[in-house]
């Protein structure tokens, strides 16, 4: 047995993905067990129908989607691409220094005013 | 080192479906989505020409070209959604208020 | 990797380089926060800030004069042409903004946003006149018509104008994509977006002759002739401009032509010398269609406004005819004109708003009938406006093309000058028939009575007449300034 683990090189990069791999297929396996073994079964037509986070996953394509969602996936949109150019910057921080800092500032505060007066104008509301 | 012919192709794929599909189609909200892939088609070129020459121009561009796309996609979304308030439609042939 | 060094002057100087744009930006955005706490009843101040924010910008530019400051490695430079074009800009966006205080009452766009985005639109403009990148170019471009799209369609519940701002939205995101695809291939070929490095390499006549970069530079050019709607590339015009709220009708007409066409003035003038043979003749069928297709179809318009959309098309005909040679004689008097026009057109549709009392149908010629006796003010300035536009003399419009033809017919180009001057004898005819109903025909009945003027309004309508007259009559300072300007660029 001490002959075996010597063979083994933990400092191997990839040991640390083969262990992580065996952790989540005995957990996953050992959970569909427990829960066979040990849970209380009851069927009913909820419990038949295919999982997908509690929504009916058969619903007919042409649904109208409440406008609403339109509003948040712009205001979205336009905030997630200032996480863009936020990235480069990180990459570069040191090198850019001080006036990378202010530069950012400058960008982070015009992109800040943009949601305060989207927060204002009551754009973030859900009514 | 990559050769970017094969990127500048697929670049101008890209930009040739995009250009298709404006021409093409009758759904306003389809035509803003095959613009959105005209961009798209040249955001490669420049990625590709940029790192073919080691130069970062062409990958600045490319994040501003990022930016104004979402820039003209939400304004485009918001006279989309004015329309189809007014009239029920977002089908360009139909809007002839104002004759061509 | 070599540290990236900005040093503190460095810094200062590029900050100094785009000082009105920061003050129109910060006016803008100042704007949009006095709105969240201004009462519905005040909005009217948003107007006086904006305005105090254009006249300090204005300030600006005039005290930095046409030094050549170059600013962010050379992304953008402000030089004689970017001081001449901030001028002409800041001018349309203070003309806009004091008309504004009587058009935004009658038609509720006193808002906050109304404000921030003409002056955001404004700043669009001056960053592209300024721009010696083409990616300045292309930012600039955008910023003005990003807002621009929005104030179309600005009138929400007018089917009219909102299905102009549609019909304007998708066409001009389609050209932005012929634009960046232009630059695209301009970058892959050449490796540079830099305006005067590509003018330095295209000297040299293998880049000039590559068919990547004469497609590049093509698609570049669509794009351009888009936004100061040059046929065959026009047809959202008439559309957007009849749609658009008058006042934003007026403000498009005169700045954004204004803006790209500093942006062609500075692309073609620095590289046309290598590349005036394709160039030259590709910009003359322009100039013609344009110029022609503009005022055939003027002629049959009865929609005053639809009537000075197509006579803005020919107008950038006529401006285009002084780039064609590509030389300093030309490009002055392209500058010229698009001063005097700038003046001209906001004035013409100044008057015409105050007269057609509503949007849509209220623009019917038939309204103008027996205005010039029953308003004789009114009547003379729009008279004053309309032969400024169809270039009698002794206005500015005629000092103007006399200087774009005359240029024409110096440098060879003599057929164009013909066809220039044929195409101005024929749009006289649809400018005087306005003022022939204005003063010919019988008022009808019921006939309204035009808009009071605010004081504001009234001082913009004057100023605009006081240029067109005086330009008319000693134009030779601003002349001159427009040669000095085209010169900075090339030196």
């Amino acid at each position: 047995m001490a002959n075996f683990l010597s063979t083994i090189q933990f400092s191997d990069p990839y040991f640390s993905v083969l262990l992580l791999l065996a952790i989540a297929l005995v957990m996953s396996v050992g959970f569909v067990f427990l829960s066979q073994a040990l849970g209380p079964k009851r069927y009913d037509r909820v419990k038949y129908s295919v999982y997908e986070c509690g929504v009916d996953p058969f619903t007919p394509a042409s649904v109208r989607v409440s406008v609403k969602f339109y509003l948040v996936a712009l205001l979205f949109i336009l905030f997630d691409l200032e996480a863009a150019f936020l990235y480069p910057w990180a990459v570069l921080y040191r090198e850019l220094g001080l006036f990378g800092l202010v530069e950012m500032g400058i960008f982070i505060l015009i992109l800040l005013a943009g949601l305060i007066y989207a927060w204002k104008k009551g754009a973030l509301e859900w009514q | 080192m990559m050769e970017p012919s094969a990127y500048l192709l697929l670049s101008g794929i890209l930009f040739g479906i995009g250009v298709a599909g404006v021409v093409a189609r009758k759904n306003a909200l389809i035509v803003i989505m095959s613009v959105e892939i005209m961009l798209n088609g040249v955001n490669v070129a420049f990625i590709a020409v940029g790192s073919h020459l080691g130069d970062p121009t062409g990958s600045v561009f490319a994040f501003m070209v990022m930016t104004v796309a979402a820039a003209e996609a939400a304004v485009g979304l918001a006279i989309l959604i004015a329309i189809f308030r007014l009239k029920e439609t977002v089908d360009i042939t139909e809007l002839s208020v104002l004759k061509w | 990797m070599a540290p990236i060094a900005i040093d503190a002057q460095a810094l200062l100087q590029s900050t100094y380089s785009i000082l009105p744009e920061i003050l129109v930006v910060a006016t803008a955005l100042f704007v949009l926060f006095v709105d969240l706490i201004l009462p519905e009843e005040n909005k009217r101040v948003l107007c006086g800030v904006s305005i105090i924010g254009v006249a300090l910008s204005l300030f600006a530019v005039f005290s930095m004069g046409p030094a050549r400051i170059s600013g962010f490695s050379g992304a953008v430079v402000h030089d004689g042409l970017g001081a001449f074009f901030e001028i002409v800009i800041l001018s349309a966006c203070a003309l806009t903004l004091l008309m504004a205080t009587g058009y935004s009452e009658w038609e509720g766009t006193h808002k906050g946003e109304f404000y921030s985005l003409l002056l955001l639109s404004t700043s669009g403009m001056m960053f592209m006149a300024k721009g010696t990148d083409l990616m300045t170019v292309f930012l600039g471009l955008e910023t003005l018509s990003i807002p621009i799209y929005v104030l179309v369609g600005f009138h929400r519940n007018r089917m009219s104008s909102i299905e102009g701002a549609l019909k304007y939205f998708l066409l001009g995101a389609f050209a932005s994509g012929f634009l960046l695809y232009g630059i695209a291939l301009i970058y892959a070929v050449s490796g540079t977006t830099k305006i005067p490095q590509l003018a330095a390499m295209l000297l040299d006549a293998s880049l000039a002759g590559n068919p990547m970069f004469l497609a590049g530079a093509g698609l570049l050019l669509v794009g351009l002739a888009f936004k100061v709607s040059l046929v065959p590339f026009h047809m959202w015009t008439p559309d957007a401009y009849e749609g658009a709220p008058t006042l934003v009708t007026a403000f498009m007409s005169a700045a954004v032509k204004a803006a790209a066409f500093a942006a062609l003035i500075r692309f073609l003038l620095l590289a046309l010398p290598g590349m005036q043979p394709a160039m030259g003749k590709i910009l003359w069928i322009l100039a013609v269609l344009t110029m022609t297709v503009g005022n055939l179809s003027a002629l049959r318009q009865d929609n005053v406004k639809r009537m000075l959309a197509y006579s803005s098309i020919a107008h950038a005909g006529y401006i285009l005819v002084g780039m064609v040679s590509g030389d300093v004689l030309g490009g002055q008097a392209s500058l010229f004109y698009l001063l005097v026009y700038a003046f001209m057109n906001i004035g013409a549709f100044g008057v015409v708003m105050l007269i057609a009392q509503k949007e849509d149908e209220g623009y019917d010629i038939g309204n103008f009938a027996g205005i010039g006796f029953r308003y004789p003010v009114l009547g003379a300035l729009l008279t004053l406006f309309l032969v400024s536009l169809g270039g009698i003399p002794p206005t500015a419009g005629f000092i103007g093309k006399f200087y774009l033809f005359s240029a024409a017919v110096k440098n060879g180009y003599i057929g164009l000058a013909v066809i220039g001057v044929l195409n101005s004898a024929v749009s006289i005819y649809y400018y005087l028939r306005l003022v022939v109903y204005m003063y010919m025909m019988p008022a009808g009945a019921e006939a309204p009575a035009p808009r009071p003027p605010r004081v504001a309004f009234s001082l913009a309508l004057c100023a605009s007449a006081a240029v067109v007259l005086v330009l008319g009559i000693l134009p030779r300072s601003v002349l001159e300034f427009a040669e000095r300007s085209v010169l900075s660029l090339l030196m």
